[in-house]
């Protein structure tokens, strides 16, 4: 196979850090833009958010508990995200995981992209000895101590995916008591902190998320060759 | 002026309704060709609408916060655009349909069951009968297999013609064919004024779907009675992780084995004449590292053996990532020696033995025994004659190479020509591939190239 048929099927992953939610956003728009334009190949962002509880399109009111009062004594924000989904917290030790990937042509399957995502995470789990599974008709990634990772996605005009996986990698849990996580009131969420027992660093997690990524998208995956200008990452 | 249907969009095999959630333009917009127009929403998925043409926005059928199956038509636009919304009668026909419907799901069981009473919908023209029971993407796909609509019993919303009835349909059309005389012949130009209402065979519909899930389903493993003297134990992770891989690998991939001879003679003499030269270089070359060596050489030429079916395409590794079995006695690993057809003989020796030992003390990272492209197991290392080893999930191929023994063989001495009895080094070598994408003869000349390359290794590898 020459090289020239295996460039564009590589997945650039970039490495962003702490990201603001709304310049998250941002990112991810310029980014569909540049890759519905053909400008960029695929792109898999991993960063972590400063506290922040976004309402989905399908999110209730009511399933944010805490108050505005409250919100700003925990210094949580609340904004409104362009994902599918209810009520969800990021926050500091949450791996989030942002694909910007075309899907066309093949891959035109919403369903299969959201079981294709579950499929990279049951394997980061699994990686570290932690029993991940499905649970028929709630997206995600479930254990026998919660739920470890949340799923929620957009796609825009052409195929091009935002927005995707948050995986709770060793965040503070109390801040989920702020909300109904995705609007299911009898479900825990947990962590693989918690799960193991013991500390994980978020790097490992990104080095294992980018290989399960590849194996599962059938693709090569890379570090960017070029930086993110630095507006979008403060 | 040309008005144009907006339908809500097939995003998804499983996925048969969405919910408007936002209209991003309003009527008497003018949208580019591709811009968003309205955002759906269904379960965890949001996806912006996009127009399919320039034009203007002239109607909306569906208001945000409905919900409506895949196919209907959700906007109209007029492609010339005129900027005051015009509602043809044809349009007015389908927005009614839409509140129509809404306003009485009661209607539906009846309609879905009976057949349309054509006093129902009197003053309505066939076409337009047809096309209030229907959407566009039903419409075209009847068009494609010449079905005609009017025969078809509809079970969607409000006894619309669903794809999945024009499937029924078909299939019972061709169960019918083959079940009555041949000579019964369906006109399609003048349906049958009694049409026999064809039943939608709901089970056998859904039979594949349900196979499918249960399929690639999460693997259960069926329990079994303890008795007296038994002693029960859980599967540790390795093992109910083995577990799982090899029934999921053998549901997928049809398998098929074919075996052949390779004679080791040459490679046993290279072993032994190099064994002091390569132990200076801190390299112990085991049989495995040449049949590394040859396979990840071969594979080059072979490349439906280094590749993996997915969905409805092949996919062609670029790499070539052989992964070795190594026995955990009890349990089993496949590390994988990446790149193998970029090392030498001795770098292939070096990293079997390297990945083996950090195996046996259970030190292997994950992404050393990820991403393996094609897959060697060597049950003659215990003297088993062959296996027929299961393929590794999201591989096409997997060698099993047998016992290396002495035979007695029929020979022919190279100088006179003349057959001979020989003693030989032999071993039967079995290769694994899944049917989906390797042919026979792919397997038979991928082995005989294998053969070739062992009996006349050459001395620079």
């Amino acid at each position: 196979m020459a090289e020239t048929d295996r460039a564009p099927l590589d997945i650039e992953v970039r490495r962003l850090g702490r990201v603001r939610y709304d310049r998250a956003v941002e990112l991810q728009e310029a980014l569909i833009a540049r890759r519905r334009d053909g400008v960029i190949p695929d792109q898999l962002l991993f960063l972590e958010h400063p506290h922040v509880i976004t309402m989905g399109s399908g999110a209730k009111v009511e399933h944010v508990l805490a108050d505005a009062a409250t919100r700003e004594r925990m210094g949580v924000a609340l904004v409104r995200s362009g994902r599918g989904g209810d009520v969800t917290y990021h926050g500091p030790g949450q791996l989030i995981g942002y694909p910007i990937l075309d899907l066309k042509p093949d891959r035109q399957d919403l369903h299969q992209y959201l079981r294709d995502l579950e499929e990279v995470l049951l394997r980061v789990v699994s990686g570290y000895g932690v029993e991940g599974r499905r649970t028929e008709g709630r997206t995600g990634v479930w254990t026998e101590e919660g739920k470890v990772a949340a799923i929620g996605i957009r796609v825009s005009s052409g195929w091009i995916t935002s927005h995707g996986f948050a995986l709770n990698v060793a965040p503070d849990l109390s801040f989920f008591r702020a909300i109904v996580p995705c609007g299911l009131a009898d479900q825990r969420v947990t962590s693989l902190e918690h799960l193991l027992g013991r500390a994980v660093s978020i790097d490992n997690v990104m080095d294992r998320t980018s290989v399960a990524f590849g194996d599962v998208f059938g693709r090569t995956v890379r570090a960017a060759s070029e930086s993110i200008p630095p507006e979008f990452v403060r | 002026m040309a008005r144009i249907e907006v339908p809500m969009p097939q995003m998804g095999e499983s996925i048969v309704e969405g919910t408007v959630s936002k209209w991003l333009k309003n009527v008497g917009d003018a949208v580019e060709r591709d811009e968003p127009i309205l955002e759906i929403s269904t379960d965890k998925v949001d996806a912006e609408i996009p127009a399919p043409q320039a034009g203007t926005l002239v109607e909306i059928a569906v208001e945000e916060g409905e919900t409506v199956e895949v196919g209907t038509i959700v906007a109209f636009l007029d492609t010339e655009g005129g900027a005051a919304p015009e509602p043809s009668r044809d349009g007015e026909g389908e927005a009614a349909e839409v509140a129509e419907d809404e306003a009485a799901p009661a209607a539906e069981e009846t309609r879905s069951e009976s057949k349309p009473s054509d006093d129902d919908e009197e003053g309505l023209s066939e076409e337009e009968r047809l096309k209030q029971r229907s959407t566009p993407v039903v419409r075209r796909m009847a068009e494609e297999h010449g079905v005609d609509l009017a025969l078809v019993a509809g079970t969607g919303h409000a006894g619309r013609v669903t794809k999945q009835d024009v499937l029924d349909y078909l299939e019972s059309e061709k169960e019918e064919v083959a079940q009555e005389e041949p000579a019964r012949e369906r006109s399609e130009a003048t349906p049958d004024p009694q049409p026999p209402a064809p039943q939608p065979k709901r089970a056998a519909a859904h039979a594949p779907s349900e196979l499918w899930s249960t399929f690639y389903g999460e693997v259960q493993n069926p329990e079994f009675p303890v008795r007296d003297a038994d002693e029960v134990k859980t599967m540790d992770k390795v093992r109910r992780l083995t577990a799982e891989h090899m029934v999921l690998a053998k549901r997928v991939a049809p398998h098929v084995h074919s075996f052949i001879e390779i004679d080791f003679t040459r490679v046993d003499h290279l072993r032994r004449s190099n064994k002091e030269k390569w132990a200076s270089r801190g390299a112990r070359v085991s049989f495995t590292a040449f049949v590394v060596w040859a396979v990840s050489r071969v594979l080059r030429e072979f490349p439906m053996l280094n590749a993996t079916a997915s969905g409805n395409n092949i996919i062609y590794r670029g790499n070539v990532n052989v992964g070795i079995a190594v026995d955990l006695d009890p349990g089993l690993i496949v590390p994988v020696i990446r790149d193998a057809d970029h090392l030498s003989l001795v770098g292939i020796a070096k990293a079997i033995v390297d990945l083996a030992e950090r195996a046996r003390e259970r030190k292997l990272g994950p992404a050393e025994i990820q991403g393996g492209t094609f897959a060697i197991t060597n049950p003659g290392v215990l003297g088993t004659m062959v296996g027929l080893p299961i393929i590794p999930k999201g591989t096409s191929g997997i060698l099993g190479t047998g016992a290396i023994e002495k035979r007695v063989v029929a020979v022919e001495d190279p100088v006179t020509g003349q057959d001979a009895i020989a003693i030989r080094k032999r071993s039967i070598f079995s290769l694994g591939y899944d049917h989906r994408i390797v042919d026979g003869a792919d397997s038979a000349r991928f082995l005989a190239r294998l053969k070739e390359l062992l009996e006349d290794f050459p001395d620079d590898a």
